[in-house]
């Protein structure tokens, strides 16, 4: 027999208002002491956007606002999985502005909104495997990334991208203790970065993007691992050379540059074939994990000739 | 302390050790908001181990608490919170293989064989199994002086205990740290009292 999932049932838009009611019910029966103890209520919600079908949607269902924003590595704001979700309520994303720089022909700082302009935000339905050996199915809004770099003229030194997040420990508790090196850095190939599937994300569920998730801005990489989706970006360099990332620094053996999702290729503690399905009930076994987590007909051609095993 | 209080506050006691797992039954049944989140087979698994690494270290700390205070009594205690401890790590170890891993031997069996955080865990597990089985008093009369030898295999058990969620962390390993500190304690007071003290009676 085929389980049926909550959310097969329970539009989002259903299961939202049910916790709305939920929580105002709470606010006029017990004056607010009921609604603060109902620990993970969806999150506030951030203004609609205007968006359009995007192609590369897979048909499954997505997870619910709940899953997808309570349960978030941000470390930012902590490692425990609802600290993002419980710390990053306060976080100012506007006034926000991004730093253009390295081997491009138009460098420059932009306002977010100047960033946004010219594209027209899809939905994007991607699977999320995160290197814990766990996914989620999440609904994200943006634009393609290549679309973005294109209008500042990489120039043909340019075979890397270095992202950065934001650093300010006032704002971000966990960066007040040197868990990692701050600020957070990830990058991709020119060719990853150029990839039709790589999204610069703006929302999850038509809406802006929760702090939690990385708002107001954050890299989406569906075929690889969650970490490689950097959150909160204040910076964007060309560079020749690759870059270092932020997890490659912390644990080289465990973490590597490319993060590809590889079934075959085990974490040196645990194993990558198989992965929990968040949301698909206590008693779901794990499902098989896929090659390049499902997008191996878009991207297995980007790594023709490398050897996984030793470029994980 | 009289026989009757003995009783009332192991009754206490009893009931007190058992609030982690009530807990944690009302939060998988969802009950006045509380939940294991999105993800409730890891933090059933993650906190049915936090509790077994728990009562580990409260039961390794009866002895020098004794011998602080000179409350002989106690000791009355420390099978009660020793078997709790396995209680935790078999409920820790039993959820992992069942609802985890779906109780499917041979990917279990590459775990224990192949990932060293599970090796050592898992070597914690099978060394604490004659330790609960021998917690009997007649288990006790039975095997007499050896008993006590047996049973300080406690010792190599909590060590594993915390190397292995040392090992599991993915990158803060603060928490873990702080079980490496307090278990050094418990070991390094033992270890000041047969060497060092005793060196130099006073």
């Amino acid at each position: 027999m085929k389980r049926i999932l909550s959310s097969e049932i329970t539009s989002e838009s259903n299961y939202r208002n049910r916790r709305q009611f939920i929580r105002d019910a709470g606010l006029a029966i017990g004056g607010g002491a009921l609604a603060s103890a109902l620990p993970l209520v969806a999150a506030a919600e951030g203004r609609d956007l205007a968006t359009v079908p995007g192609p590369h949607s897979t048909d499954e269902t997505p997870n619910s606002w709940t899953d997808v924003t309570t349960y978030n590595n941000f470390y930012e704001f902590g490692t425990g999985k609802e600290d993002p979700y419980r710390n990053a309520g306060d976080f100012v994303t506007a006034p926000w502005s991004v730093k253009i720089s390295g081997e491009c022909d138009k460098p420059g700082t932009h306002a977010l909104e100047d960033i946004m302009a010219p594209h027209t935000l899809e939905d994007r339905v991607y699977r999320h495997r995160c290197v814990e050996a766990w996914s989620m199915v999440v609904p994200w809004v943006g634009f393609p990334l290549g679309d973005l770099l294109k209008r500042f003229a990489p120039n043909s030194n340019a075979k890397f991208v270095r992202f950065k997040t934001l650093y300010d420990p006032k704002q971000m508790p966990g960066q007040r203790r040197a868990i990692l090196d701050w600020p957070y850095v990830e990058g991709l190939t020119i060719a990853e970065a150029m990839h039709p599937l790589t999204l610069m994300v703006v929302g999850v569920f038509g809406k802006e993007l929760p702090n939690q998730n990385g708002a107001p801005l954050r890299l989406v990489v569906p075929w690889k691992y969650g970490f490689k989706g950097i959150k909160s970006i204040v910076e964007i360099e060309f560079t020749r050379r690759q870059p270092r990332t932020s997890w490659e620094l912390s644990a080289p053996h465990e973490y590597g540059f490319y993060a590809n999702v590889n079934p075959e290729v085990d974490h040196p503690r645990w194993s990558q074939a198989r992965e929990r399905r968040i949301g698909a009930g206590l008693f779901a076994s794990k499902q098989p994990t896929l090659m390049f987590n499902g997008y191996a007909d878009e991207v297995a051609e980007l790594y023709a000739g490398l050897d996984l095993r030793k470029n994980y | 302390m009289t026989a009757g209080a003995l009783r009332t506050l192991k009754v206490c006691v009893f009931l007190v050790c058992l609030v982690p797992l009530g807990k944690l039954a009302l939060e998988l049944l969802g009950v006045a908001g509380l939940s294991l989140g999105a993800n409730p087979v890891e933090e059933l698994i993650h906190r049915f181990g936090i509790w077994g690494l728990n009562f580990l270290m409260i039961t390794l700390a009866v002895t020098p608490l004794r011998f602080m205070t000179g409350k002989n009594w106690l000791i009355r205690f420390r099978r009660m919170l020793g078997l709790f401890a396995f209680f935790y790590v078999l409920m820790h170890f039993l959820v992992y293989a069942g609802l985890d891993q779906g109780f499917d031997l041979s990917v279990i069996l590459e775990d224990v064989v192949e990932r060293p955080y599970i090796t050592v865990g898992f070597t914690a597990l099978l060394l604490l199994i004659p330790l609960a089985v021998t917690s009997t008093n007649r288990m006790m009369k039975r095997l007499g002086r050896r008993w006590q030898k047996l049973h300080r295999l406690v010792y190599p058990i909590a060590v594993l205990a915390v190397w292995h969620f040392y090992w599991q962390v993915k990158l803060d390993t603060l928490e873990p740290i702080v079980y490496i500190a307090i278990l050094s304690f418990l070991l390094g007071y033992r270890f000041w009292r047969k060497y060092v003290r005793s060196a130099h009676p006073r």
